[in-house]
């Protein structure tokens, strides 16, 4: 059975149809990554997925609709890693990163048991660890990189210890080396036996990182499948307008979007 | 993990704090009384007259200055872990404001001569409209900012309908008192004020501080708290209730004090780390501690008539409030 399946799913916001009959499926240890131009709907998709937006169509985890499940239960098995940075105090990255351990503390009153607050706290270990943050600990958020800020927000989903990560653009604010660092730590995630739903605009690093992809334009799906079939001259000039200059290096792919085409 | 203090230490603190500023305010007044003579007094140790002096004319002004200052600390600690913004505050939602509407339309048709209970009643009447409104805009899933709209919304309101009914003040002798409640004010109080409140301002209370987990993750902004099972409109609506029960009825037995709730989380979220839930039960000892101490300084300055509380906390606030939104042009915090 898929860890992750997804059928016919429709977003509306009023008039507007924002995603129509996407389907897609994705087994656990797998990076799926998701690409298109601004406005295709990946956003859109991830949130959906979390359950965020009101859908229509199925959204299943490992056979389970997710729009069943209770909130603290979905949240134990989605981890959910948003566009936009939203934190607005100045934290420490520890106290950042225990956040992800919220869904599996009793809510309101009454202190949580020792032997649970011994499995956050390891749980907070690993994740520290696993986006390589463990040195920034103590640090306040404010006076991180963005590079650095992008790691300690991984360890925050990271933390949920749930076996689907969805990621929206988690390297968009940061510079090569850490993009190519993000990128390998996703990997290193779906090594330990995670799926990872990622949205990325890096053609190159979506083609040598990711498993398989979903190319989304105005909504559809264009293509899905291996990155080489996806990414092909064809389906790169009806989704995005654009030539690729392409080749391999070491054995790997990259693609170099070269220039706009007129007729799009 | 380095951690300047443990939270309870923190509160420990508070609590001293409190204890002793209470102590220094039950010995002040016409006839001075030594902190020795007032525990005599409250533990009914000491003579008659200070007994009389210390548990029937000055706790109730020392218990008030507590709930008021409780509710408003903690009230904006929690709109602003709620709104993620430094500046929210009580009187940002127009809760306030409607409160001190329904206790001046009391007192413009001079409606406390048949019972002196209908001005606190109408204060709390109107604060539990607003936040009805508020509530049911949460309800429909409206976002922080549309909330903070229809609180600015209801406190222009607020305030017109309160100039309306100065304007129509039927003789000088009524717009004196709505201009002297207005100003807010705990001298002369009695024990039937704070057994008024307190029920509300205890239970408004509970509700805030049951939402610091949820506060806490809040942090990371309204779609990743979701996605870690935070029921937002759930969220809204309890932080919403809480502070218009815990503000709305201090109002009732105070009148309008500013500025308490915006300074009071400021001060303290440094020694917090900067987590918005872990700063719901410092802000509401410390909003205790600067209204009592406010309340202290108004009688020890040499006057030529007693400052009002009121006056006080917005002389001191807003230049503060001033100094914290050019600041905050950078970073928030």
């Amino acid at each position: 059975m898929s860890l992750l399946t997804v059928d016919g799913l429709e977003v509306r916001i009023g008039a507007r149809t924002l995603l129509r009959e996407v389907a897609l499926a994705l087994e656990a240890g797998e990076l799926l990554g998701v690409v298109g131009p601004n406005g295709s709907g990946k956003s859109t998709l991830v949130k959906a997925i979390a359950q965020l937006l009101p859908h229509r169509g199925e959204v299943r985890l490992a056979g389970e609709p997710l729009a069943r499940l209770p909130a603290r239960q979905r949240a134990r098995r989605l981890a959910y890693l948003g566009q936009d940075d939203g934190v607005r105090w100045p934290i420490s990255v520890a106290d950042l990163v225990a956040l992800g351990r919220h869904p599996w503390q009793s809510g309101g009153w009454g202190g949580a048991s020792a032997a649970r607050a011994a499995r956050d706290r390891e749980a907070v270990e690993r994740a520290l660890v696993a986006a390589e943050v463990e040195a920034l600990r103590a640090r306040r958020l404010d006076t991180l990189s963005g590079g650095e800020r992008a790691r300690a927000r991984l360890a925050r989903a990271l933390a949920v210890e749930a076996p689907l990560l969805l990621a929206d653009e988690p390297i968009a604010a940061a510079d090569p080396r850490h993009q190519l660092r993000i990128m390998e730590l996703l990997r290193a995630h779906c090594a330990r036996g995670a799926g990872v739903v990622l949205v990325l605009h890096d053609l190159t690093l979506a083609s040598r990182f990711c498993d398989r992809l979903l190319l989304l334009h105005q909504g559809r799906a264009l293509a899905q499948g291996r990155p080489g079939e996806v990414l092909d001259a064809a389906n790169l000039r009806a989704a995005y307008g654009i030539e690729v200059l392409g080749g391999s290096h070491q054995g790997e792919p990259y693609l170099i979007p070269w220039r706009c085409l007129d007729d799009h | 993990m380095r951690r300047l203090f443990a939270p309870w230490s923190l509160n420990l603190a508070l609590l001293v704090a409190l204890a002793l500023a209470s102590l220094l305010s039950l010995g002040l007044g016409a006839a001075p009384l030594t902190p020795g003579e007032v525990l005599a007094g409250l533990l009914g140790t000491g003579s008659t007259e200070q007994r009389l002096i210390v548990q029937q004319i000055r706790l109730p002004r020392v218990v008030l200055a507590w709930l008021v200052g409780a509710a408003l600390g903690a009230s904006g600690a929690a709109l602003q872990g709620l709104l993620r913004n430094p500046l929210a505050e009580p009187g940002l939602l127009g809760i306030s404001a409607s409160a001190g509407l329904g206790a001046v339309l009391t007192l413009h048709f001079g409606l406390t001569a048949i019972s002196l209970w209908l001005l606190p009643g109408a204060a709390m009447l109107f604060a539990l409209l607003a936040t009805l409104a508020l509530y049911l805009l949460t309800r429909r899933g409206a976002s922080n900012l549309t909330l903070i709209l229809a609180g600015v919304a209801l406190s222009a309101l607020a305030g017109a309908l309160t100039s309306l009914a100065l304007n129509l003040a039927p003789n000088p002798a009524s717009v004196q008192d709505i201009v002297l409640w207005l100003l807010g004010s705990i001298s002369d109080r009695s024990f039937d004020d704070v057994l008024l409140a307190l029920p509300f301002v205890v239970l408004g209370l509970m509700l805030l501080l049951a939402t610091a987990p949820a506060l806490e993750v809040l942090a990371l902004g309204e779609a990743e708290a979701a996605s870690l099972g935070v029921d937002l409109a759930r969220l809204r609506g309890l932080i919403v209730l809480g502070a218009a029960l815990a503000v709305g009825s201090t109002v009732a037995v105070s009148g309008t004090i500013g500025f308490v709730g915006l300074v009071v989380p400021h001060l303290l979220r440094r020694l917090v780390h900067h987590r918005p839930g872990a700063l719901l039960v410092p802000s509401a000892l410390g909003g205790a501690l600067l209204v009592l101490v406010a309340d202290i300084a108004l009688r020890l300055l040499d006057t030529p008539r007693e400052l009002m509380l009121g006056v006080v906390t917005a002389l001191v606030g807003a230049p503060f409030f001033l100094a914290l939104v050019l600041r905050s042009r950078g970073a928030p915090g």
